[in-house]
């Protein structure tokens, strides 16, 4: 085994020498949500821990994938990460300045740079609205480009995404829903983000349409050298999509490392069982399904010590009730995991 | 389980299936078909002209066999496994053509006071979405003991065994105590294995899953997907899985009918699609999808999207999308060729065997 380095405070970060940039840094990220507990609570505060100590970091360039069932806390994560929760506890600082301290006029500048392409091309764009506003509307509002600058700058995003200029021209529900999913793209664009959201970006498209916008996004960052934060729970997307990857249970990070470590030796219980369940790309490929028995247990109270413990097929003992495992190195520099098996 | 219902003799089944053409070709397996889908067409009005949403669609199913239909989104899947159940809703749709053989009777000639009888009990459909397809108003014990008092007669103690059974079946721990609850009291898992016991309550012969699984998470689509295989051992049960993902083909399917613009394009055993398709459009779709086993550097994308289905070209749907088109693909349906006993396509230039 590898040395801990569980007396640190924070995990040690990968050590990635690339020259490309750390662009957002999160450390100790909690999010926690006042719940009310009910007439009989007689003031006790109850709190749902649905981010609950996130460390990680947004490289410019790279994609990093968020993985973890429905409640482990990815989209709070990305809410935060956009400025649209406000932290419990930690800090996530953009090119060096915390953005949790940020002045209004600093959250401002600070949204500019960061953007986000949702799920559901039908209810994400405005249905009165003609894509010349949908898309120059944020450069309306940020910059002071005249109108047909703004007219001539909708033409070249739309471009940028493989539509044509022309369509601005038109309404939403023109378009099928690969085609909104590049407005959304162009629009998420539109400011010359560095950093881009990207939650769940393909799962409500059409099979045959998902590959175009796959290739599109890691076209567009290629060129742009824009840094991406991914929620997907297909796993076989963000093996294709993130440099690196983390795996959330209930609020934590259990395990993060590069796409290929993670995917070709997943070392965190949860993390095997995921891709274990993940459906095969060929009837030929069996895979042994590791089985989890129940379900996600609430984030309103989560299990004590490791909080995957109560499902764990490999849980050693009662260290795993007791004790919560620290995101500690793994055979590589930059392959952390979080579990007793490995102390 | 096939229940033969002796409305049509063996024989004369058989006379009717050589009329049509059976895409799967000859029968190997001894087993009665308990399902036959023959050139069935549904047409729908619409005020751009009529769609033809499903334009000859044939296929069978044998009990105890899983079949896949693919398709993206307007293909037609989901109105093939609606027009089974003969829920299209008229106007503006119509079954305008073709069979459905249910245990040996066209579904389609029923009356609707019959066909209500049968469907749910001889065919049952599990839809997509668990959130929709239960009545938030009314208790799990309702809704799966409306099921079984309607298709079995059954009332008191005896419904109640039954409905117990059938959660017990679809392994919903203390079904006693859940069959109470209502279902926002229900994770998306448990209500997804409610419409599931809903679809087995009254042991079916034929159970279409109308994309059953996408709304769930990972490891709750593997545990509801396992339990599907495990129902289907212990009754026979025929399984059509109405679905977009060829990830779902390949983890439970025997057979694969790929849909395009209403009309199945290719058909046949997994491993045979998997490993030798011969339509450009099934080998496209299978090598757009990233594969989780090993990195893929580039995806293979199809260009532009389906095509309208008011507005059909003359000859092959998919020719415009098409890179190995040709003249005639655009002017000529193709026909339908064999490539190997269990395996047929339509496409004038089939991609070659690698």
């Amino acid at each position: 085994m590898t040395t801990t380095t569980e007396n640190q405070q924070n995990i040690t970060r990968p050590s990635s020498d690339n020259k490309t940039e750390r662009i957002v840094e999160v450390q100790g990220l909690k999010k926690y949500f006042p719940v009310n507990a009910g007439f009989l609570s007689f003031g006790k505060k109850e709190y749902l821990k649905a981010v609950d100590g996130v460390d990680f970091d947004v490289t410019t360039g790279k994609t990093l994938g968020l993985v973890g069932e429905s409640g482990c806390g990815k989209t709070t994560t990305a809410k935060l990460l956009l400025g649209l929760e406000k932290p419990t506890e930690g800090t996530i600082r953009f090119k060096g300045t915390d953005i949790t301290q940020l002045s209004k006029v600093g959250t401002r500048e600070y949204r500019r740079s960061i953007q986000v392409v949702f799920q559901d091309p039908w209810s994400s764009l405005n249905p009165r609205m003609r894509v010349r506003s949908i898309v120059g509307e944020p450069l309306e509002i940020n910059t002071t480009m005249t109108r047909s600058e703004v007219e001539s700058e909708v033409g070249s995003l739309l471009e940028r995404v493989g539509l044509n200029p022309y369509q601005a021209n038109l309404y939403p529900h023109e378009f099928s829903g690969g085609q909104r999913q590049r407005i959304g793209i162009a629009r998420a664009l539109s400011l010359q983000p560095d950093v881009i959201v990207l939650d769940e970006p393909v799962s409500a498209l059409d099979v045959s349409i998902r590959a175009q916008i796959m290739n599109l996004l890691v076209d567009l960052q290629n060129q742009f050298g824009l840094a991406f934060l991914l929620i997907a729970h297909n796993l076989a997307t963000v093996r294709f999509m993130c440099h690196d990857v983390a795996v959330m249970y209930l609020g934590q990070i259990r395990e993060f490392g590069e796409t290929e470590s993670v995917f070709t030796d997943p070392l965190h219980p949860y993390t095997q069982a995921l891709i274990s369940a993940a459906l095969p790309s060929h009837p030929d490929i069996q895979r042994e399904e590791i089985i989890l028995p129940g379900e996600v247990p609430s984030p309103l109270n989560p299990p004590s010590g490791c909080r995957f413990n109560p499902r764990c097929p490999q849980k050693i003992g009662d260290v795993c009730e007791t004790k919560i495992p620290r995101l500690q190195q793994q055979n590589q520099d930059s392959h952390l995991v979080a579990c007793h098996i490995y102390d | 389980m096939a229940e033969t219902t002796g409305v049509i003799e063996p024989a004369a089944a058989t006379e009717q299936t050589g009329i049509h053409e059976d895409r799967f070709g000859p029968d190997t397996v001894r087993e009665k078909n308990v399902l036959e889908v023959r050139d069935l067409k549904t047409y729908f009005a619409t005020r751009w002209g009529t769609v033809k949403a499903v334009d000859g669609v044939s296929f069978s199913l044998k009990a105890g066999e899983t079949i896949g239909i693919v398709g993206e989104s307007g293909s037609g899947k989901s109105v093939t496994a609606l027009s089974i159940m003969r829920l299209i809703p008229s106007p503006p749709g119509h079954i305008v053509g073709g069979e459905v053989i249910l245990n040996g009777r066209d579904v389609l000639r029923l009356s609707s006071s019959d066909m209500s009888k049968v469907r749910g009990s001889e065919v049952a459909i599990i839809l997509q979405d668990p959130m929709t397809a239960l009545n938030p108003v009314f208790s799990i014990e309702n809704q799966v003991g409306e099921a079984i008092k309607i298709h079995q007669g059954l009332t008191g103690r005896p419904l109640w065994d039954k409905l117990v059974d059938a959660l017990r079946k679809v392994r919903i721990p203390a079904p006693e105590a859940r069959a109470k609850d209502y279902p926002h009291q229900l994770s998306g898992g448990m209500r997804q294995r409610v419409v599931g016991a809903i679809g087995i309550s009254s042991e079916p012969s034929v159970l279409i899953a109308d994309e059953p699984t996408t709304s769930l998470d990972v490891t709750i689509q593997a545990g509801y997907l396992r339990l599907l295989k495990e129902i289907q051992g212990s009754t026979g049960v025929g399984i059509i899985f109405i679905t977009h993902d060829f990830g779902i083909v390949a983890k439970m399917c025997d057979r694969v009918a790929v849909m395009y613009a209403g009309k199945i394009v290719e058909t046949g055993s997994v491993r045979e699609i998997f490993n030798n398709p011969k339509h450009p459009y099934t080998q496209a779709l299978i090598d757009s999808v990233p594969k989780l086993e090993e990195k893929t550097e580039r995806l293979r994308q199809i260009e532009g999207q389906p095509p309208a289905l008011y507005d059909l070209p003359d000859g092959c749907p998919f020719a415009p999308r098409c890179p190995q088109a040709t003249d005639k693909c655009r002017e000529q349906y193709p026909t339908t060729s064999t490539a190997s006993d269990n395996h047929s396509f339509n496409c004038w230039n089939p991609v070659s065997e690698s």
